[in-house]
């Protein structure tokens, strides 16, 4: 039967195949819950989540609330700005301090890489990482699988550009693994500078022309460039990558063919995109961000069930 | 696994235009009443009450939805298997309407409960009745009674009444299994 072959949501790398198909048929269900006059269902009356987020976060943090809030869920949210971190706690005296709360499941961002994995060995609740470092962000490649699924009808068979920060970017790494795994077709683009040295071992291309990555492509999943995870110069100036790799409508309108564009968001308008691309008819921003709740209801549903009261 | 024959094809097609001619008498037309079959098994019983109601009673526009209880449900998280959730399919907003709950067999009535708190999502009916083919009786763990039903039997707890349709591949057909021999 129905069951995720994992009890913590660490990493798109720890799941297979049916894992996703599991979680993006519930999101289906998920997804017609919140279009109903009354978007909640009382499924999670007995469960306490705690949400960390030791790093800024403003979409993934309402996303994960509103869909803890849906389910019913009893929350408490913690930022490590306001909190005795500042004061040299360390996270394992964070995480268990909060546990003694009776808390179930913990929703994580942290700036260091493996941190959910760290938790999820020396503490007793169910993780779901929602982003460390240059790591991984699993539930925000489950949304963008489950949008281009939406859009296309599915993603196997897929070309799939990432464009931009690969370098600093957890949202293309987790994507990568979440779209081999369903048989897309990955390549990436962006300056020489923020493409990591050995990524091309995991299978996917390279490909240093903008132009010739749109052609080539059915789905542009655009990056942000993260200029505060940045300690160096990775590019002359924000103008001459907007020329070399930023979007425009006159690019786009000069491809033979349709291609849809995605963005994780926040976006930096006139950089990556213009406002017209942004806001076209091909992107499917504002779709992500609303199945991003219905995913993240998924992942908190399906982990809650294997949570044994007795 | 014994298997014991309660009601045959025939039987269960008078029962089918039984129930369906005192759903006429007490919703007429049919115009401010809307039939719910609960997901998953509920919604084949609904869908043949409405073709009889259709094709025999030429009663045109019956409101059909599905309701599923899934995420309503209070063992989530109490049994072995996960629940896995069918589809809801309710275009319509049932305030002040008269809600027909239909099921295939009335055993505990959780079922039925969490679909009283279900069918609240989609607004304030002014009333629910509820139709089952089957009504096991003295089993029941909450106050449910049904207002239309189908065929009474009394079963031991080791028993399991079990529904096939013929939109399953089978015949139309209800036994009893019993699960402990």
């Amino acid at each position: 039967m129905a069951k995720l072959s994992v009890s913590h949501l660490l990493g798109i790398k720890h799941l297979n195949l049916e894992d996703i198909n599991l979680i993006f048929n519930t999101a289906d269900h998920f997804k017609e819950v919140i279009n109903r006059p009354i978007k909640k269902v009382p499924s999670l009356r007995d469960i306490t989540i705690a949400n960390l987020f030791f790093e800024n976060s403003t979409r993934t943090k309402l996303s994960f609330e509103l869909a803890e809030k849906r389910l019913s869920a009893d929350i408490i949210n913690f930022s490590a700005g306001q909190s005795s971190v500042k004061k040299g706690e360390s996270l394992i005296d964070t995480a268990n301090n909060i546990l003694s709360m009776k808390v179930d499941i913990i929703v994580m961002r942290h700036p260091n890489e493996g941190a959910g994995d760290f938790l999820a060995k020396h503490v007793n609740a169910r993780i779901i990482n929602a982003g460390d470092g240059a790591h991984e962000h699993p539930t925000q490649a489950l949304l963008d699988s489950f949008s281009i699924r939406e859009k296309l009808g599915e993603v196997k068979g897929k070309k799939i550009v990432i464009i931009g920060d690969i370098l600093h970017s957890r949202v293309a790494l987790s994507n990568i693994y979440a779209l081999q795994l369903q048989g897309a077709e990955v390549k990436l683009c962006g300056p020489t500078t923020l493409i990591p040295k050995y990524i091309t071992k995991l299978g996917v291309s390279y490909e240093k022309n903008l132009r010739k990555a749109l052609e080539w492509c059915d789905v542009a999943n655009v990056l942000r460039v993260q200029h505060e995870r940045m300690d160096i110069k990775y590019f002359p100036s924000v103008r001459e990558y907007t020329q070399l790799f930023g979007i425009n409508k006159e690019l786009l309108n000069s491809i033979n063919k349709e291609i849809i564009i995605m963005h994780p968001g926040p976006i930096n308008r006139g950089v990556e995109l213009t406002s017209d691309v942004a806001d076209s008819k091909q992107s499917i921003i504002l779709n992500q961000v609303e199945n991003g709740v219905a995913i993240r209801m998924a992942v908190i549903y399906l982990l809650a069930q294997q949570i044994n009261r007795d | 696994m014994a298997k014991k024959t309660l009601l045959n094809e025939k039987e269960i097609f008078i029962i089918l235009n039984r129930l369906a001619c005192q759903l006429i008498e007490n919703h007429q037309d049919f115009s401010n009443t809307i039939l719910i079959g609960i997901q998953p098994r509920g919604v084949f019983l609904a869908n043949r009450l409405v073709k009889i109601l259709e094709n025999d009673y030429h009663i045109k526009n019956i409101k059909l939805g599905k309701l599923d209880i899934t995420f309503y449900r209070d063992d989530f998280r109490r049994r072995e298997d996960p629940l896995q959730a069918s589809s809801t399919d309710i275009n319509f907003i049932v305030d002040n309407k008269n809600v027909v709950f239909i099921d295939d067999v009335l055993f505990s009535g959780r079922s039925i409960r969490a679909a009283l708190t279900a069918i609240q999502a989609f607004g304030r009916p002014k009333n629910i009745e509820l139709l089952v083919l089957i009504d096991r009786r003295f089993s029941r763990h909450l106050p449910i009674q049904p207002d239309y039903k189908g065929r009474q039997v009394d079963v031991i707890k080791d028993e399991q009444v079990k529904v096939e349709w013929r939109e399953n591949n089978l015949k139309d057909k209800v036994c009893i299994v019993n699960s402990g021999s």
